[in-house]
């Protein structure tokens, strides 16, 4: 397996790894999340349970942003390649003629994602990290002492529009990247064209459904709070 | 119908070029791409001004030494079709066509629409082939049993005429359709077998070496591709590789 993955082929392969754990990862986001519409208590619970659990903190958190690291320095790092692959441009480029926008600017929904992302981390992460192991409280409980403090968090953040703003148009750029990420992660992983259409539609409907749900939840609180 | 070219000129490798305005008149509709490029520098020649250099060999779609990138798309905007194959009936009385050479690194200019696609045998000679004794004793082919399945789709990859259209397409200037093409004619058949492990190996290594993008899958190159070869070779080459890999 020497220089595998330093070879054309062995970078796809492990775009594609990392993606399919992202993917993995935002649908158990997801999950947990829209518990937040249906039951608060449902929702602190498995929050309390993800933020303290040993193995979700001290071995999936660590592959999760490790994930996310390869996945956009990679991406860059590819981009910057590929760019340097045609050094004189087209003067007539009609990419619209055999290709999609989004399979073309992957990049830029990319950027979006990264920007959304450092954003995300200081709402939540961030704040995360200080309380539980800076402050040692462990307890995830608000000041009363009483109640679970996650939900408190999640709907105080989305009281201010401009925040609930930048997360929908996050959550648009998310989709218009999972609609060709999704199916070119396994294109990319050597998966047949047979099983690929039927991961296709199914594909399509993940990059639909799951941002617009994230976007639902956004919204929902806004509007309720 | 008349028409206005705006053509890339450039007098050769070491030289910048620049785009050219040229009007053609009376271009019949049935005329080929090529044949109109004749007309131009039928045109040319006459009032003594340099006639534009193209590949062209058989003009019958099968040896892949035309090239162009016309209004945007490598062999223009029809499917399925090379350059030579390509006709006027496509584009309107009063258009103005962009031609270009092929643009890639690997592919540089050696003179206006002429590129050196030479990357292309390289990454041939590096696998792209199965060692056969051919002194006299030669198996009879039709003596090794091959399923109908397996032989289709080896003629459906081999039929890659190694044009370049694809790496002219991908907005990356990734050569992975071809070298999926060359990779899968072989990994699909019994006498492609004992050399396939060196073969993806050393052909991909090659195609790195040769400063090719990688694939995104945007699935371009598969659209502009005059020989239907399909993203499918592209996912054969991937698991060949990381097959090869974890043998060796």
């Amino acid at each position: 397996m020497s220089g595998f993955f330093k070879s054309s082929i062995g970078r796809k392969y492990a775009m594609a790894l990392s993606a399919l754990f992202l993917m993995f990862f935002l649908l158990q986001h997801f999950a947990i999340n829209i518990l937040s519409v249906f039951s608060p208590n449902a929702f602190n619970e498995a929050s309390h349970f993800m933020g303290t659990f040993w193995a979700v903190q001290y071995l999936l958190q660590p592959v999760l942003i490790f994930g996310v690291i390869y996945h956009f320095i990679m991406g860059f790092i590819l981009e910057i390649k590929n760019r340097n692959a045609r050094v004189v441009k087209y003067a007539k480029n009609n990419g619209a003629a055999n290709s999609s926008w989004m399979s073309r600017n992957m990049i830029y929904s990319g950027l979006a994602i990264l920007a959304f992302l450092v954003l995300h981390f200081i709402d939540f992460w961030l704040p995360e990290i200080n309380t539980k192991y800076i402050q040692g409280d462990m307890s995830g409980l608000l000041a009363d002492g009483e109640s679970f403090r996650y939900y408190e968090e999640l709907t105080h953040k989305f009281v201010d529009p401009l925040r609930v703003g930048a997360y929908v148009l996050a959550f648009v750029f998310l989709s218009l990247h999972l609609m060709h990420g999704f199916s070119s992660a396994f294109q990319s992983s050597g998966v047949s064209s047979m099983r690929k259409q039927k991961l296709q539609a199914f594909g399509k409907g993940y990059a639909i459904l799951i941002p617009l749900g994230f976007i639902f939840i956004a919204l929902f609180h806004y509007f309720n709070h | 119908m008349n028409l206005t070219l705006k053509i890339w000129r450039q007098k050769d490798a070491q030289s910048k070029g620049k785009m050219v305005d040229y009007k053609v008149t009376e271009i019949s509709e049935h005329m080929s791409f090529l044949e109109m490029m004749d007309v131009l520098n039928e045109q040319l020649i006459n009032t003594g001004e340099e006639p534009v250099a193209f590949d062209h060999d058989c003009r019958e779609g099968i040896c892949g030494m035309c090239s162009m990138f016309i209004n945007g798309e490598a062999h223009g905007p029809d499917r399925g079709v090379t350059t030579c194959q390509l006709h006027m009936r496509m584009f309107k009385d009063g258009d103005t066509i962009t031609i270009e050479p092929f643009r890639a690194k690997a592919f540089p200019v050696l003179k206006d629409l002429v590129v050196d696609r030479s990357s292309f045998d390289r990454i041939q000679h590096a696998g792209g082939y199965i060692s056969v004794n051919t002194s006299g004793n030669t198996q009879d082919a039709n003596a090794i049993p091959i399923s109908k399945h397996a032989a289709d789709e080896a003629m459906d990859s081999a039929t890659c005429i190694g044009c370049g259209a694809c790496v002219a397409s991908c907005k990356n200037s990734s050569a992975m359709l071809f070298v999926g093409a060359k990779v899968s004619q072989y990994a699909l058949l019994p006498q492609g077998q004992v050399e396939a492990t060196d073969r993806v190996k050393n052909m991909v290594a090659q195609m790195d070496l040769e400063g090719f993008g990688n694939c995104t899958n945007t699935g371009a190159c598969e659209v502009e591709c005059p020989k239907g070869i399909s993203l499918e070779n592209i996912a054969r080459m991937n698991r060949e590789f990381l097959s090869a890999n974890l043998k060796s």
